[in-house]
Formats: structure tokens, C-alpha cells, sequence
């Protein structure tokens, strides 16, 4: 084969090779949606995270702002650390509160952020205060039977 | 009997000593392919040429059977998924699937069979014409000049290959998804994007794919290079290349993943 035609073909594949990488990258991956370099760092505190994971979803008012970074137990307070990336378009109040939900009844688990009224906004590294953690199941049970035999216990 | 008993013994001592030589000579000539490459980027158009063969004849291959890969999983998926009330799920389904494992895997595996394959026939022929033993002749080394170029081509298209595969993967499953299907077209892509994450999942695909570049073009290269001179010989050594690298593909994959997505 002659070496235009030769040269020509690479050069179609290879650039058909690069745009399905794009592609992937824009349209399947969360590069394009999620611009993490002028992102902020966010803290919480939770007494139970339930079976929240790393890089599981931020939401506030169900639109996803941000990523959860990294978990870790403090052994000081006893409580598990949090620690958040939020996209930098969005800014929330000081009081906001961090709460840990489940998106369905056995869908996976994320931080749902409840805006609050305080006027001034949360900066990179601050602690968000007010934190609700998950519910877990087997202590709904348990609270459950609980109050069910002391009612029994009542009728007597 | 005591002839007998060592001579079972000497038995199992040679196909060991065998196997053992055998692992000796592929790394000894896959480092020597490496030491070697220089020629296969200063004159980079024999690098261009295997491309050729490698990369862009294996295009249609691998574009079809992504697209079927994708629409079947598109299928599969939306029966399962739909069980559960969850068919929304079905673009982070198949886009998970296809970036981290069918793409790289099974763009490898056909790979292997396209292209690793004519790789080993072409050179075990060149040796059973003596066309290498010519080129030693004439001060032509045939590992820089017939190896190397091969190698690269083949490390340099596998990613590629398996990108396109992914993406047109996605696009099937896009097409009976929400096409035919009927998914919700801003669920299916919303939650793709926001399930599937650059670094974790695609990166490491295009990752596992060199990997998997470097293992069949190197085997398929080896067997080709190692193939005696016959026509037996070529035949069983492209047999052998299919099922070396089929195997090395697969058990790679497994370690890759055990690496990768252990989080």
C-alpha cells in the first residue's frame, strides 16, 4: 500500500481511538459534569455512618454537589469523620446540616445536605456542626420490639 | 524396574528443566525487544505500518462486537434491573461493565485472535522462508527491525481499540436502552455520569489495556520467533499464541481488578 493512504488510515484510527477516549472521559465518565479543581473541602462528624463508602454522593436537594473523599474514625470523640469534596459553583450557609440518607429503600447511601439561614457561607476545611447519621435498620428493629414488650408489660 | 522408575523420574525432570528454559528465553527476548526499540521510533514508519495491521484492520471487529456487546447488555440488563423497579441504573450498568471489564477484556481476547494471531504466522513463516536468517546475513538485526515495530504497533492500538470498543459499547446499549427500550434518556446519562468516575474506572481501563497490549503482542511476537520451521510448526505456534494469550488475558484481569477495585 502506498505510504499516503498508509499514513492516512493510522491517523484516522489513532484520532478515532483519542475521541472515543474523550468521549468516554465527557460523556460516560464525570469529567465534564464535575469540575473538581476550583472544588472545596468540606468536614462532618457523624456518630454512625451506617454503610456510607468513599466517593459515595453529596446531595442538597437531590442535584449530586459534591463527593464524599475519605473516611476515618477520630478516636477522640468517637465519632466518624467525613470528609467532602464540593463542587465550587456551589456555596452553602455556616448552619447547614449534613445528614446521611439512602436513595430508595435499598439503594445506595449519601450526605444530604439541608441548607440553612446564616448569611455567611462555608469556606474550604470547615466543619459542618449539625450532622443527623444513619439509620440502621437493626436498631429500628430492636426499638421497635422494645417498646412493644414494655407495652404488653403495661396491660398486666 | 529401576530403569523404569527413573525413567519416569527423568521424565518429569525434563519437562521441567524445559518449562524453566522456556520462561528464560521469553524474558530474555522480550527485554531484548525492549533494548532494541529505538529503531521502531527513530524510523517511525515501520512503527506506521504495523498500526496498519494491528490496529485499523482489527477496527471493524472490534467496532461490531462492541456494538452487539452493548446492546446485549442494554437487553440483559434492563430484564434484570427491572425487577427491582431500577432500569434507570441501566446506563451506569453497562458503562461500569464496559469500561472496566468487557471493553479491555474482550477487545484483548479479540485482539489475540485477529491480530496476534496473523503477528505469529507472518514471522514463524519469515523464519521457515528464511527471510530473518537472511536479514542476520546482510547485518540487519530482525529483532529491531521486524520485532520491535510489531510490539510497539501492538501496544499502542490495544487501548485504543478498547476505548472504541467502550464507547461504541455504550452507544449500543444506549440504542436499545433508550431507543428501543424506552428508558428515560436524562436518568440513563445523569446516572452514568454520576456513577462512573474518570480516575477509578476509565483510567484504569485504558491502564488494564496497555497491560493487556503488552501481553498477547509480546507472546504472539515470542511464539512466531520460537516457531520451528515447518509448516506444522507455524500452525501450532498461532494455535498456541490464541490460547497463551486467551489465558494470560484472563488470569491478568483477575489480578489487575483484585488491585484496582478492591476499595
Amino acid at each position: 500500500m502506498e505510504r499516503k493512504t498508509l499514513d492516512l488510515w493510522v491517523g484516522i484510527f489513532v484520532v478515532a481511538g483519542f475521541a472515543a477516549i474523550l468521549v468516554l472521559a465527557l460523556k460516560v465518565g464525570n469529567l465534564g459534569t464535575f469540575d473538581m479543581s476550583h472544588g472545596y473541602t468540606l468536614i462532618a462528624d457523624f456518630n454512625n455512618i451506617g454503610g456510607l463508602k468513599a466517593r459515595a454522593p453529596v446531595r442538597s436537594a437531590g442535584v449530586v454537589v459534591g463527593r464524599v473523599t475519605d473516611i476515618q474514625f477520630d478516636n477522640k470523640t468517637f465519632e466518624a469523620r467525613v470528609t467532602m469534596d464540593i463542587d465550587g459553583r456551589y456555596r452553602f450557609p455556616r448552619d447547614t446540616t449534613a445528614s446521611i440518607l439512602t436513595s430508595g429503600l435499598l439503594g445506595e447511601q449519601y450526605i444530604g445536605l439541608g441548607p440553612g439561614g446564616d448569611s455567611a457561607d462555608l469556606k474550604n476545611g470547615d466543619r459542618i456542626k449539625l450532622t443527623q447519621s444513619a439509620v440502621v435498620l437493626e436498631n429500628l428493629i430492636g426499638q421497635f420490639l422494645f417498646s412493644k414488650a414494655s407495652e404488653g408489660a403495661g396491660k398486666k | 524396574m529401576f530403569e523404569r522408575m527413573t525413567g519416569g523420574l527423568r521424565g518429569i525432570g525434563h519437562t521441567a528443566i524445559d518449562g524453566v528454559w522456556r520462561i528464560g528465553y521469553a524474558s530474555r527476548f522480550f527485554l531484548l525487544t525492549l533494548f532494541k526499540s529505538g529503531i521502531s521510533f527513530r524510523r517511525f514508519g515501520l512503527t506506521i505500518k504495523e498500526i496498519y495491521f494491528s490496529g485499523v484492520l482489527s477496527l471493524i471487529i472490534i467496532v461490531v462486537s462492541g456494538l452487539f456487546v452493548g446492546m446485549v447488555l442494554g437487553l440483559q440488563g434492563y430484564e434484570t434491573l427491572q425487577k427491582y423497579g431500577s432500569e434507570q441504573a441501566l446506563g451506569v450498568m453497562v458503562a461500569l461493565t464496559l469500561t472496566r471489564e468487557l471493553g479491555p477484556v474482550v477487545s484483548a481476547l479479540l485482539f489475540a485472535s485477529r491480530a496476534g494471531s496473523a503477528i505469529t504466522a507472518e514471522i514463524g513463516l519469515m523464519k521457515a522462508t528464511e527471510q530473518i536468517t537472511a536479514m542476520e546475513m546482510m547485518a540487519i538485526d530482525p529483532i529491531s527491525r521486524v520485532v520491535a515495530p510489531r510490539f510497539w504497533a501492538g501496544v499502542i492500538s490495544m487501548p485504543l481499540l478498547a476505548a472504541m470498543f467502550s464507547a461504541v459499547g455504550v452507544f449500543g446499549g444506549y440504542l436499545v436502552g433508550v431507543v428501543m427500550i424506552g428508558v428515560d434518556e436524562g436518568a440513563f446519562w445523569s446516572q452514568m455520569q454520576a456513577a462512573v468516575d474518570f480516575r477509578q474506572d476509565i483510567l484504569n481501563g485504558i491502564i488494564k489495556s496497555v497491560v493487556f497490549g503488552v501481553a498477547v503482542t509480546a507472546i504472539a511476537l515470542f511464539e512466531g520467533y520460537d516457531a520451528p520451521p515447518t509448516a506444522e510448526g507455524v500452525s501450532h505456534a498461532t494455535t498456541r499464541t490464541v490460547v497463551t494469550s486467551s489465558l494470560a488475558v484472563l488470569a491478568l484481569d483477575l489480578v489487575l481488578t483484585a488491585f484496582m477495585f478492591r476499595g
